[in-house]
């Protein structure tokens, strides 16, 4: 085991190393993730999947730099990750737009904040406005945007600071059936025309079998630990009617351990 | 065609009630169930409006005189709570060192009545227009800092932590996110401070003036006269609706898009 993990090559663009996190003080502790390891390939759609209470949020906390592991590390690129840092593009679920920037203003923030000239900036937030399929949009303010609109503007505008990595938190998880599915073949489309490396958090069966490149499950009761990693290699796009993707869904239901 | 008649009646009724206030008014005075040198009639304040609106006499100036005297101690006054507590609440919220250095100082002065500076402010600066715009400084800084410091501090940590994974530095988030974010309250505490400035501006009249609103009331004690008494009271409240909307106007157009 130990001879195997050294001779890995060391080209995992995300490596979690006996990451545990657990709050509180000595009397009062609670474990929210247990020890647990996780390597991300360069451009690979990752997708962490786990009911609600599974430690899933907290894990992706520490990725992004946002929460420091009790235990273990995490490394971008090899380099250990000390905070958030512009390497990194967010997507919660929540819209988190600045409600006093167009769509426009929003994009651009990123760039303007890491001291890009305008007329560079707004060349790239339009690509980005652009690719996310918001042209004609960009002088609206995000009240009047729906919700599946905001959540391209946040796409757009992650991808705006030209992260290496993308980490999303449940995107989708606060718009309806039918918006939702618009929404992940649009994350494909935009994945596929720029390659990310890509964590994406989510609690839906269909969204992970439908996204992911490879899919890891965390049990549904604290401390979350990874139970199953699955490889997903079917052709895209995906189909959700498909034999061999419904077969998979199946499997993930049957081996999940949902806790009520 | 019920509903048309239904909606001309509720536009109707306000302006009924103010005529049935009006006509009640007037009755009691012309009845002698309140005798007219306590109470002036309706007709008579309109009568004594049109004679003041170009005779100086009993009290020394005519309306339009009283009311620019209130007027540019008011905007004196409130300009420089504005220019003074609006900047020192906000940097109060987001620089520690700020907020070390002038919270006690600005506990220990908020709980004084802002009236209560009036005898102080005419040792120093006489009746004339430097006391009154003192004591309406007073009175419009409390709530300026206030509220800016409160905006600040409710900022959305998800845009400071975004800010930071750009990149920006602590002054760029100060101006790029807790500003704007900060906004709708700070017009919030524009609206109060008015409210308490007009206020403070009409007591420190009463007590010493030789023009202003308040003086008119005064003068119109003095002079036993109730319609002058009642013409400055609706002269003060009038003035101050029409700054109230005029700060109102100034505020949707700054904050467009803010609102949600």
């Amino acid at each position: 085991m130990e001879s195997r993990l050294e001779q890995q090559p060391v080209n995992y663009k995300i490596s979690c190393t006996g990451l545990s996190k657990s709050f509180g003080n000595n009397n009062n502790k609670v474990d929210v993730l247990a020890t647990m390891d996780l390597h991300v390939k360069e451009n690979e759609f990752l997708v962490i999947l786990g009911p609600g209470q599974s430690g899933k949020s907290t894990l992706f906390r520490i990725m992004a730099g946002m929460e420091t592991p009790s235990t273990g590390t995490v490394t971008i690129d090899g380099k250990k990750v000390t905070g958030p840092g512009p390497e990194i593009g967010f997507v919660f679920q929540r819209y988190t737009l600045f409600p006093w920037k167009t769509v426009l203003g929003n994009v651009e923030m990123g760039p303007k904040l890491r001291g890009l000239a305008k007329n560079e900036r707004r060349e790239v937030a339009q690509h980005y406005i652009d690719l996310v399929g918001l042209k004609g949009f960009e002088n609206h303010y995000p009240h009047q945007l729906s919700g599946g609109m905001k959540q391209r503007v946040s796409i757009a505008r992650a991808y705006a600071n030209n992260p290496k990595i993308m980490l999303l938190d449940e995107p989708f998880g606060q718009l309806d059936a039918q918006t939702r599915i618009l929404m992940e073949q649009e994350t494909i489309r935009i994945w596929e025309a720029e390659k990310r490396t890509v964590c994406f958090v989510t609690n839906n069966i269909e969204e992970a079998v439908y996204l992911g490149d490879r899919i890891v499950t965390l049990d549904g009761k604290l401390p979350g630990k990874l139970s199953h990693v699955y490889e997903v290699d079917l052709p895209r796009p995906r189909d959700f009617t498909d034999l061999e993707f419904l077969k998979l869904r199946q499997k993930i239901t049957d081996e999940s351990q949902l806790v009520l | 065609m019920e509903n048309s008649k239904d909606r001309l009646i509720l536009k109707i009724l306000p302006y009924l009630g103010i005529l049935a206030v009006l006509v009640i008014w007037e009755l009691i005075v012309d009845l002698g169930i309140v005798p007219n040198t306590l109470l002036a009639s309706p007709i008579q304040v309109v009568k004594l409006f049109f004679i003041k609106l170009n005779t100086a006499d009993p009290d020394g100036a005519v309306l339009a005189v009283h009311i620019a005297t209130s007027l540019k101690e008011a905007l004196l006054g409130y300009s420089l709570a504005l220019i003074i507590g609006i900047p020192l609440g906000l940097a109060m919220g987001w620089f520690v060192i700020v907020e070390g250095l002038a919270r006690p100082i600005f506990e220990m002065i908020r709980p004084i009545p802002p009236v209560a500076w009036i005898p102080l402010a005419i040792f120093w600066f006489g009746i004339g227009l430097t006391g009154k715009a003192f004591i309406i400084w007073a009175s419009g800084v409390v709530p300026c800092v206030i509220n800016s410091f409160v905006g600040v501090r409710m900022t959305n940590p998800t845009f400071i932590r975004m800010a930071r994974t750009y990149g920006a530095s602590d002054w760029e988030i100060f101006k790029q996110i807790c500003i704007p974010s900060a906004l709708p309250m700070v017009f919030g505490g524009l609206q109060v401070a008015l409210a308490a400035s007009w206020t403070a501006l009409v007591a420190a009249e009463l007590i010493a003036a030789d023009t202003g609103l308040g003086f008119l009331i005064t003068m119109g004690r003095r002079l036993l006269m109730p319609d002058m008494i009642v013409l400055g009271m609706l002269m003060v409240g009038l003035t101050g609706v029409v700054i109230g909307v005029i700060v109102d106007k100034v505020e949707k157009r700054l904050v467009a898009g803010v609102r949600r």
